[in-house]
């Protein structure tokens, strides 16, 4: 262009310019070939920095894009080996600590045996919301076991066809009895959670062994500190196992925030799976002190009724108190009102 | 007898998806269930590697020691089977399997998600071989057995088969060791035998 000015000359040979410098180097700097043995795609060293190695897929399950995650097996370890050693040593330990127990101490009794008098101690809804609790746990312990002790206790006697068969029943149980469970852990959480904050009276309970190991009978209220550990236990317990159990039963659960990938599948089955088998122990030692451990507990949670003597021996203060309200009925003696 | 594996040569790989598409003809796989898939790491970039994947067929699988109903069997050719008979669907084997290989036909919220299903090498499953019952049936959102049984007419898997670089190597680990070797003798270089480590605790020296 005979007509361009000289300025868009000049400007048009500056760009040509600016062109030409920055493309040379461009050049320079592209790899003659790309090298095969660049650190980044060797799977050892994949693997040591992130433990896993992703990639991008065509399939729409992004699970599908991780290609390799070697700590299946450490969690196959877990679930084969170190799961059942806590699970044995827990279960199997807590038996035979409650049977010793039984033979040295044998049944707690009630001093000066029943008055004949007695008192309300658990309402209709709290036995309703007991049993119902206790039995879906029973059923939940009994199927969750299954998973992790079956095929070696079970198989063997059954068959691979009927204990599939079971197995697939058990599953089904522990599923759906999850729901009256959770429902009465929460219902238990808030209608007894008014008598089971700490208190000094417990730490002088714990200190005299609770009236179980030895033969003092220290004060208590409506509820000793041991009832309130079972309780936190239950609660505490009972949420994380409600918490990682349902984690497991809505696999790969998405939200904007967490979504749950492998790994943490294994997670919450360590953590359910821990918190299962001692939760289990703990509540062998809680229906040891409720049936055969104390005569005049069972009563408690199955009449509703505790004798008034049985009240003195283990709930002094809760005693007192109701007797003041009037509670304590029968026995030809006038309510003290 | 051979011990079969497989060996994806991540140098050959050109994500071209025949080996899933193979797979998944072969053996009518329904939608929602991958057998094999194909995986692109640092796509785009230099270093960019494709790798085919399905299940190793493990030595001393990690699958079949959490099953809690003891499903699996591995076949005298070291190939590692299901029942799905048997399967409660509970997705253990899933958590526990290196490769992501278990497959199960629902989402399995509430413990419904079906038997599940993996990649069988071509190896049918525990019916009597090239029956009916052990290809099962597709229809009505059912996916019952467990497709073709190519080992048994004598054929590889045709994943492998049909694989059109040769990347993909099904067959004795021993035989396929040995072409992969003097592959990375003529190239100069090795690009790792993916998983190798993990499923067989061995790797192929070069
Ligand atoms: C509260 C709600 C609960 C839910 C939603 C729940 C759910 C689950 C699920 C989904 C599994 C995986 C196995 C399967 O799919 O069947 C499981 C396993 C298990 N659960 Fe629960 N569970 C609950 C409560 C409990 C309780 C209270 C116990 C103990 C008494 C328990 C003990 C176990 C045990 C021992 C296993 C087997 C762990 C293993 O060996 O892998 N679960 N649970
Ligand atoms: S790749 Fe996964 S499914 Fe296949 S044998 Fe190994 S652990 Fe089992
Ligand atoms: S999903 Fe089936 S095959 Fe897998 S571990 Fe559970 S029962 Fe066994």
């Amino acid at each position: 262009m005979a007509m361009m000015r000289a300025p868009v000359r000049f400007l048009a040979a500056l760009m040509l310019l600016l062109v030409v410098a920055f493309a040379v180097p461009a050049q320079a700097q592209q790899p003659t070939s790309v090298n095969p043995q660049a650190q980044s795609v060797k799977e050892q060293e994949l693997l040591k920095e992130l433990k896993k190695i992703q990639g991008r897929g065509t399939l729409p399950d992004a699970r599908s894009e991780v290609i390799e995650q070697p700590a299946g097996r450490d969690w196959r370890q877990f679930h084969q080996v170190t799961l059942r050693w806590i699970g044995a040593i827990a279960i199997l330990g807590m038996l035979a600590l409650l049977v010793v127990f039984y033979l040295v101490r044998g049944m707690v009794r009630i001093e000066g045996g029943r008055s004949g008098r007695t008192l309300v101690r658990f309402n209709a809804f709290e036995r309703f919301v007991h049993w119902m609790t206790a039995s879906c746990f029973v059923i939940l312990a009994l199927s969750g076991l299954n998973v992790t002790f079956g095929k070696e206790l079970l198989l063997p006697l059954m068959g691979a066809d009927a204990f599939a068969n079971w197995s697939q029943w058990a599953k089904y149980m522990h599923n759906y009895l999850s729901f009256p469970f959770t429902l009465g852990v929460v219902l238990m959480f808030l209608m007894w959670i008014a008598w089971n904050f700490p208190s000094a009276v417990d730490f002088r309970w714990l200190k005299e062994g609770g009236g179980i190991i030895g033969n003092a009978h220290p004060p208590a209220r409506r509820f000793n500190a041991g009832q309130k550990m079972i309780y936190w236990v239950v609660v505490l317990g009972g949420g994380a196992a409600a918490v990682t159990g349902y984690l497991l039963m809505f696999p790969f659960y998405a939200t904007p925030f967490y979504t749950t990938d492998v790994a943490g599948m294994q997670l919450a089955q360590m953590v359910h799976a821990i918190v299962g088998v001692v939760f289990i122990a703990v509540m062998l030692a809680h229906i040891y002190i409720g049936t055969i451990g104390m005569q005049g507990a069972f009563e408690a949670m199955g009449k509703g009724e505790v004798d008034v003597n049985w009240a003195q021996q283990h709930h002094s203060l809760w005693l007192e108190k109701e007797a003041g309200k009037g509670h304590v009925r029968g026995g030809g003696v006038a309510p003290a009102e | 007898m051979a011990r079969m594996k497989f060996l994806c040569d991540a140098d050959r790989c050109i994500e071209c998806n025949a080996c899933v598409t193979a797979c998944k003809n072969e053996h009518d796989v329904p939608w929602g269930i991958n057998r094999r898939r194909v995986v692109t790491i640092n796509d785009g970039r230099p270093g960019e590697r494709s790798v085919s994947m399905a299940c190793m067929h493990c030595t001393d699988a990690p699958c079949a020691a959490v099953c809690p109903v003891n499903c699996f069997y591995t076949t005298a050719d070291g190939v590692v089977l299901h029942s799905k008979d048997l399967c409660i669907g509970c997705g253990y084997c899933f958590y526990a399997c290196p490769f992501g290989a278990p497959q199960y036909p629902r989402v399995g919220n509430f413990g419904s998600r079906g038997k599940m299903d993996k990649c069988t090498y071509c190896a049918g499953g525990p019916e009597p071989d090239l029956t009916p019952a052990e290809y099962g049936k597709r229809d009505n959102g059912q996916f019952t057995g467990y497709g073709s049984n190519r080992l048994a007419e004598g054929k590889l898997p045709l994943c492998a088969e049909m694989c059109s670089t040769k990347s993909l190597l099904a067959g004795d680990g021993e035989i396929i060791a040995q072409i992969y070797k003097e592959r990375v003798v003529r190239r100069g270089y090795t690009s790792g035998a993916w998983g190798w480590q993990t499923a067989y605790r061995e790797t192929i020296a070069s």
